[in-house]
C-alpha cells in the first residue's frame, strides 16, 4: 500500500490508485476535462497537472499511479501555471458563445475558467470553426465548442460498445466525428451529453429550453424498463423538462437509456386529465362523483368471479396493493399483472427475479442468454454484461435470435431444442458452463411469452441446477422483465387470474394496462380504465379514471432484482387527474367497500404487511431456491423477438414525439424506405 | 579528426556495394555467431561499457535502456525490439544513408540487440516517404534470410530471429517512440502516456525497446572491436563516432561520420567546406535538427558537437543535423517556417500543443513582417513555457525551442522589424 504526501497531508492508498483518485480521497479538488472515473485514461487535456517532487515537469495526476514517499503539490506555482496555460489554450479556439449555449451554467469549461483561468484573452488570431455533425434526433452538436477530451469516443468504445465516434485528422484540425456521416446507433447515446464537459454535445429535445438554475430537481426512479435506473427529474413550473441519471453503482452506475431520458415529452401528449363515461357509444367528459357512481352502479350485483383486474406496466406498488385489496373485497381473485401473456411460474420469487443482481453480473464468468435481447429489453443490463466482458473476456452463449449485442458471443441455437440439449449436458457451451466458477443465465421475455412458457421456465431451472449456478452466495438464475411494475406486482401476488376469462367477464378493471389484446375484450364487458394516457385500452373503456404518471406521484417501484425504490413527485398531475391509489381508495368507499387506509403511510404499512421486502427501501432480500415451472414438452418453434421497437414500448413513449423521431431515424432506417418516405 | 580505421560506416557514401557480399567484404557479419555465443549479459555489458548513447536525439544510455528489459518472461509475454527508422526531423538525413548504403549493419545489429534483450522478433518502422530505402533494406533482410544469418537458427547460433520491415504513412509524430508503437499496432499515431514505459508494456503491451536505427547499426562494430575502442573516441560521457548531417549555406553539404565532441567550427570547415562566403558570413547554426535552439556565430565558434557541450550552450545535440545559415537568411522567417512545421505535425492529442503550436505559428507569421507588438515577443516566450513540459510527448517542447532560441539571440532583429513596420504604417 503506497504511502504518500499530498499538500502536506499523509495518505495511504490501494496499489494502482492514481494521484487524482488519492487527492479526491482527501477532498482536494483537481480540475479535469478528459478524466472520467468510468472511462479509460488518455491524459490528453493536461488540466490535472500537479507538481511531484523530484519530477522536473508537472505530472498528469490522472495517469500517474501513486508510489511510496511521493510528495505531491496540487496547488504549487508549477501546477497553477500549468492549469492557467491549459485553460488559456482551450479557450483560444473555443467560441465563447456561452450566452447561447445550452451547457451554460453546468459547463466544466465555464466553471474551471472562472476558477483557474485568465480574465481576458491574449489571442488575437483567427479562431477555428468546425462543421457540426448529425448524430440523430437526440444529440445536438456544436463541434466548434469541442475541446477534444474524447470522453464521448471512449464512452462509445467502452461502455456503449458502438465504435462509431472517433477522432479524425490531427493537430489543430482534430475533429470528433463518425467519418462516414452515420448516426450514433446506441440505446445509451444520450449519456454522451452528460459526459461532454462543454456544450459540444447537448440534448436536442431540450435545446434552448431552460437554464440549470431555473430547474427544480427531484430524485426519482425510471419506469421505462425494469432496471429501475435512478434518475433526477428537472422541472420548471409544472413541466418536466429533462431527465438525468443519478449515480447508483448497483443499478445503473451513472448511465440511463435513451428511452428513460427522452420519452418525457410523451408526458405532455394524449393525457387523460378528467374522468370520462361512455354514453351512447361515445366517451363523454364527466366529473369524479359521476364516474364513481357509474362504476358503483355497474358493480352492484355482479359476482366476484365475473370481475377481473389487470395491472399495466407503469403501475406503482401502492396502487397495485390498493387494487388487490379492492378486488378481494369484491370477492374476486381474477387478478393478473402479466398482460403480455407471459407464462412463467409466479409462485416462487427465485423464479422471477434477477437473482444475480445487476452488480453481480460483474462477478460472472460465463453467461447464457435465452430468448432475450438485453440491448432493447434492459439496455443497462446489457451495458453491465459488456463491461464484464471487456474486463474479463467472459464466455457468453446465446439461444434465441442472432442479434448484435455489442459484445461477441457464441451462438448456440434458436429455440427450446438447444436448451433441452444443454439441460442434458450436450452441446458446445456445456463445457464452458461446467468449468465456470460463477455461471449465470438470463431467461428473457422472448422465451416465456409463449404457450409453453411454464415448461421453458422449468427447463431453464434444470439448466441452472445442472450447471451449478446455485451455490453459496451465488444465484445464477435470472428472469428478465421489461416492465417497471412487473416485479412489484409479483411480489404483491397480483397473479392467478385467467386473462382470457377476465377479458370476457362482466367487469374488467385495467390499471394502466395497455398491452392486453384489446380486441379480445368481450362485447358486453364493462371496462374501467385507470391511467394517464389515452393509449390503446382507454379507447375501449366505458369509464376512464385519470391517474398520475410516474413523475407525478410519490410511489414505490420494485426493479427486476427485487429492489424497492422510491419515486418522488416532481410535478402535479394535469387537470383532475389524481394519484392512483387514492382513486382506488375513493372508489372503494363509493362502492361500499371502503379500504382501511387514508394516507400514504398507511398504504405503505399495508405494503410491508403484504410483503416484508417493502420495509427496506433500496435493499434486496435474496430469494431462497425452490423448484418452479412445469415439466413437459416444449414447442420447437424458435424464440421470438419481444421488443420490435426499442423506442416505443409503453404509453408514455408511444405518445412521445422524440421517440417517434428516433423510431424513424433508427428503426425505420433498418428497413428499406418506400417512395412515400420524405 | 576521426581516423579512417575508426569508422563504423565505411560505405556511407555508397561508393561500394550495399549487397551482402560487399558488406561482408567490409567486415559486416564477421564472427556474428561468436558474438552471440558470448551471451546476452556480455552484449549488454559491452554496450554499457562503450558508453553508447541513443542516436535518436534524447541521448539516453543504450546499455542501460537494454538492461530494463526483463531477463526472462514470467507471464509468457514475448519481448520485442522495435527500430525507429522514421527519420523526419528537418535537416536530418543520416539514417537514410545508413539504410541505403549500409543496410547490413542494421540487420546484424538488429539480431545482436534482439538477442541481448531476449526478443525473437524485431520490427523496423521506416518512414513512409523512404521508398527506395525501404526497398534497399528489404533486400538486405531478404539476403540475410537467404544466407541463414537471420530466421530460424540465426547464424547457426540456435537463436530464432525474425525481422520485419513496416512502412509508416508519413506522420512526423510517428517517430516518437510510443506513437510509433501505436502506429505499428494499426492505431492512430498518438503518443502514449508514460508510465507504463515500453520496457514494461510496449508493443502489444509486451516488453519493448525502441532504438534509433543508427544506435542499432553501430552495435556490431562495438562488439567486434570492443567497448574500449568505442569509448576511446570523444569526450567523457559523449563517446564514440556519430554521423553528422551538414546542410544549409555551406559549400559542401554532406553526411559525415566523425568523433563525438568535434568542434562545430571544425566540422563545418573541414567537412562542409566552410560557410558560404567565409566564416564571417555566418549568421547562426541550428546544431541538432530543427527542434534544437539555434546558436549565433560567437557560440558556434567554440561549441563542441556533443550532448553536454551543446546543453551548456543552451541547445542540444538532437540528431546532430547541423543547419548552417549565413547572413542572407531571413532568420525570423526561417524560424516561422519551423513553427509552421510543428503546428502542422502536432498530433492534436494534448491541449497545449494542439492549440499552442498554431498560436505561435500565427504570431511568428506576423513577426516576419513586424506586424506585431513588442510585448508579443515576451508573450511568445510565455506561450512556449505554457506548452513546454505540459504535454504527453516532447513535440510540445520541440515546438517551443526554436522560437525560444530565436528570441534569445535575435530579439533586437525582431524589435527592429516591429519598429520599421510601425513607422511604415504611420507614414
Amino acid at each position: 500500500m503506497p504511502k504518500l504526501t499530498i499538500d502536506g497531508l499523509e495518505v495511504t492508498v490501494e496499489p494502482g490508485t492514481s494521484i487524482i483518485q488519492a487527492v479526491e480521497q482527501l477532498g482536494i479538488e483537481i480540475p479535469r476535462f478528459c478524466y472520467h472515473d468510468k472511462l479509460s485514461v488518455p491524459a490528453n487535456c493536461r488540466m490535472c497537472l500537479v507538481e511531484v517532487e523530484k519530477s522536473p515537469k508537472p505530472v498528469a495526476s490522472c495517469a500517474m499511479p501513486c508510489a511510496d514517499d511521493m510528495k505531491v503539490y496540487t496547488n504549487s506555482p508549477m501546477a497553477q501555471k500549468a492549469r492557467k496555460g491549459v485553460i488559456e489554450m482551450l479557450l483560444i479556439n473555443h467560441p465563447l458563445d456561452c450566452p447561447i449555449c445550452d451547457e451554460g451554467g453546468e459547463c466544466d469549461l465555464q466553471d474551471q475558467t472562472v476558477a483557474y483561468g485568465f480574465d481576458r484573452s491574449r489571442y488575437r488570431e483567427e479562431k477555428r470553426a468546425v462543421k457540426d455533425k448529425d448524430l440523430g434526433p437526440l444529440v445536438k452538436t456544436v463541434m466548434t465548442r469541442c475541446i477534444h477530451c474524447t470522453r464521448c469516443v471512449r464512452f462509445g468504445e467502452e461502455i456503449a460498445g458502438v465504435e462509431e465516434l472517433g477522432v479524425l485528422n490531427r493537430g489543430e484540425y482534430l475533429e470528433i466525428g463518425t467519418y462516414i456521416q452515420q448516426l450514433v446507433t446506441s440505446e445509451m447515446s444520450g449519456n454522451i451529453i452528460d459526459i461532454c464537459p462543454v456544450g459540444a454535445l447537448t440534448s436536442k429535445p431540450y435545446e434552448f429550453t431552460a437554464r440549470p438554475w431555473e430547474l427544480r430537481k427531484t430524485q426519482s426512479v425510471d419506469v421505462s424498463d425494469a432496471v429501475g435506473s435512478n434518475i433526477r427529474i428537472d422541472t420548471r413550473g409544472g413541466e418536466v423538462l429533462r431527465v438525468l441519471p443519478r449515480l447508483h453503482e448497483d443499478v445503473n452506475e451513472e448511465w440511463i437509456s435513451d428511452k428513460a431520458r427522452f420519452c418525457i415529452d410523451g408526458l405532455k401528449n394524449q393525457r387523460l386529465d378528467r374522468p370520462y363515461i361512455r354514453q351512447n357509444g361515445k366517451l363523454q367528459p364527466a366529473n369524479w362523483p359521476q364516474a364513481f357512481e357509474e362504476i358503483a352502479k355497474r358493480l352492484k350485483g355482479v359476482k366476484g368471479e365475473r370481475i377481473g383486474a389487470v395491472v399495466g406496466d407503469l403501475a406503482d406498488c401502492e396502487s397495485i396493493i390498493a387494487l388487490k385489496d379492492f378486488m378481494r373485497t369484491l370477492g374476486s381473485t381474477n387478478i393478473e399483472c402479466r398482460q403480455d401473456g407471459a407464462q412463467f411460474d409466479a409462485s416462487e420469487p427465485c423464479g422471477w427475479r434477477f437473482n444475480t443482481t445487476i452488480a453481480g453480473i460483474e462477478k460472472a464468468d460465463a453467461i447464457l442468454l435465452i430468448g432475450t435481447n438485453p440491448r432493447t429489453e434492459a439496455a443497462l443490463i446489457n451495458a453491465r454484461i459488456r463491461k464484464t466482458w471487456l474486463a474479463k473476456h467472459i464466455k457468453i452463449g446465446v439461444i434465441g435470435q442472432q442479434i448484435d449485442l455489442n459484445y461477441p458471443y457464441k451462438y448456440l441455437g434458436a429455440g427450446p431444442e438447444t436448451l433441452e440439449e444443454l439441460a442434458k449436458g450436450k452441446g458446445a457451451f456445456a463445457d464452458v458452463l461446467l468449468k465456470a466458477q460463477a455461471p449465470m443465465l438470463i431467461l428473457g421475455p422472448g422465451a416465456v411469452c409463449r404457450d409453453d412458457g411454464l415448461e421453458i421456465h422449468a427447463l431453464a431451472r434444470k439448466v441452472a441446477e445442472k450447471y451449478n449456478m446455485l451455490r453459496d452466495g451465488w444465484n445464477g438464475f435470472n428472469l428478465l422483465h421489461t416492465q417497471a411494475s412487473r416485479v412489484g406486482a409479483l411480489e404483491l401476488g397480483f397473479t392467478g387470474g385467467d386473462l382470457d376469462k377476465m377479458l370476457k367477464g362482466d367487469v374488467l378493471y385495467l390499471l394502466g394496462a395497455d398491452e392486453i389484446p384489446v380486441n379480445r375484450i368481450g362485447k358486453d364487458t364493462f371496462v374501467i380504465y385507470q391511467g394517464h394516457h389515452g393509449d390503446r385500452a382507454a379507447a375501449r373503456a366505458d369509464v376512464i379514471l385519470p391517474g398520475a404518471a410516474y413523475t407525478e406521484k410519490n410511489a414505490i417501484y420494485v426493479n427486476n432484482e427485487g429492489r424497492p425504490q422510491l419515486a418522488k413527485q416532481a410535478v402535479f398531475a394535469p387537470g383532475e387527474a389524481r394519484e392512483d391509489w387514492k382513486i382506488i381508495r375513493a372508489l372503494s368507499e363509493i362502492a361500499g367497500k371502503a379500504l382501511p387506509y387514508d394516507d400514504i403511510a398507511q398504504v405503505r404499512a399495508r405494503l410491508v404487511e403484504a410483503n416484508p421486502i417493502f420495509g427496506a427501501i433500496d435493499a434486496i432480500k435474496p430469494a431462497t431456491w425452490k423448484p418452479f415451472g412445469k415439466d413437459g414438452d416444449c414447442d420447437k418453434s424458435p424464440f421470438g423477438e419481444y421488443i420490435a421497437n426499442f423506442y416505443m414500448t409503453d404509453a408514455i413513449s408511444r405518445a412521445s414525439k422524440v421517440m417517434a423521431e428516433c423510431t424513424d431515424a433508427f428503426e425505420q432506417g433498418k428497413k428499406e424506405k418506400t417512395g412515400t418516405h420524405g | 579528426m576521426l581516423a579512417d580505421k575508426d569508422r563504423v560506416f565505411t560505405n556511407l557514401y555508397g561508393w561500394l556495394g550495399a549487397d551482402l557480399k560487399s558488406a561482408q567484404a567490409r567486415g559486416n557479419w564477421d564472427r556474428t555467431k561468436d558474438l552471440l555465443a558470448k551471451g546476452r549479459e556480455w552484449i549488454v555489458e559491452e554496450v554499457k561499457k562503450s558508453e553508447l548513447r541513443g542516436r535518436g536525439g534524447a541521448g539516453f544510455p543504450t546499455g542501460m535502456k537494454w538492461s530494463f528489459m526483463p531477463k526472462e518472461s514470467k507471464d509468457g509475454r514475448p519481448s520485442y525490439l522495435v527500430i525507429n527508422a522514421d527519420e523526419s526531423e528537418p535537416g536530418t538525413c543520416k539514417d537514410r544513408d545508413i539504410i541505403r548504403h549500409e543496410p547490413h549493419t542494421i540487420v546484424e545489429g538488429a539480431l545482436l540487440a534482439s538477442f541481448a534483450m531476449g526478443a525473437h522478433a524485431c520490427y523496423i518502422y521506416i518512414r513512409g516517404e523512404f521508398h527506395s530505402e525501404a526497398v534497399a533494406l528489404q533486400k538486405a533482410i531478404d539476403e540475410a534470410y537467404e544466407a541463414k544469418l537471420i530466421g530460424k537458427n540465426a547464424c547457426g547460433s540456435g537463436w530464432d530471429f525474425d525481422l520485419y520491415l513496416h512502412r509508416g504513412a508519413g506522420a512526423y509524430i510517428c517517430g516518437e517512440e510510443t506513437a510509433l508503437l501505436n502506429s505499428l499496432e494499426g492505431k492512430k499515431g498518438f503518443p502514449r502516456n508514460k508510465p507504463p514505459f515500453p520496457a514494461g508494456a510496449g508493443l502489444y503491451a509486451c516488453p519493448t525497446t525502441v532504438n534509433n536505427i543508427e544506435t542499432i547499426a553501430v552495435v556490431p562494430e562495438i562488439l567486434r572491436r570492443g567497448a574500449s575502442w568505442f569509448a576511446s573516441v570523444g569526450r567523457e560521457k559523449n563517446r564514440g563516432t556519430k554521423v553528422f548531417c551538414l546542410s544549409g549555406h555551406i559549400n559542401n553539404p554532406c553526411n559525415v561520420e566523425e568523433a563525438m565532441s568535434i568542434p562545430l567550427k571544425e566540422l563545418i570547415e573541414k567537412h562542409g567546406g566552410g560557410v558560404r562566403g567565409g566564416w564571417d558570413n555566418l549568421l547562426a547554426v541550428i546544431p541538432g535538427g530543427s527542434s534544437t535552439k539555434l546558436l549565433p556565430k560567437d557560440i558556434s565558434e567554440t561549441v563542441l558537437m556533443d550532448f553536454d557541450s551543446l546543453r551548456t550552450a543552451g541547445s542540444s545535440l538532437g540528431t546532430a543535423a547541423v543547419i548552417v545559415m549565413d547572413k542572407s537568411t531571413d532568420i525570423v522567417y526561417a524560424i516561422a517556417r519551423l513553427a509552421r512545421f510543428y503546428w502542422h505535425e502536432s498530433c492534436g492529442q494534448c491541449t497545449p500543443c494542439r492549440e499552442g503550436t498554431g498560436w505561435m505559428y500565427r504570431i511568428m507569421q506576423r513577426m516576419v513582417k513586424g506586424e506585431a507588438d513588442v510585448t508579443e515577443i515576451d508573450m511568445l516566450l510565455d506561450i512556449g513555457s505554457e506548452i513546454e513540459g505540459h504535454t504527453i510527448c516532447a513535440h510540445g517542447d520541440a515546438s517551443a525551442w526554436p522560437i525560444q532560441g530565436l528570441i534569445k539571440h535575435f530579439r533586437p532583429e525582431m524589435e527592429r522589424r516591429i519598429m520599421e513596420y510601425r513607422q511604415k504604417a504611420a507614414a
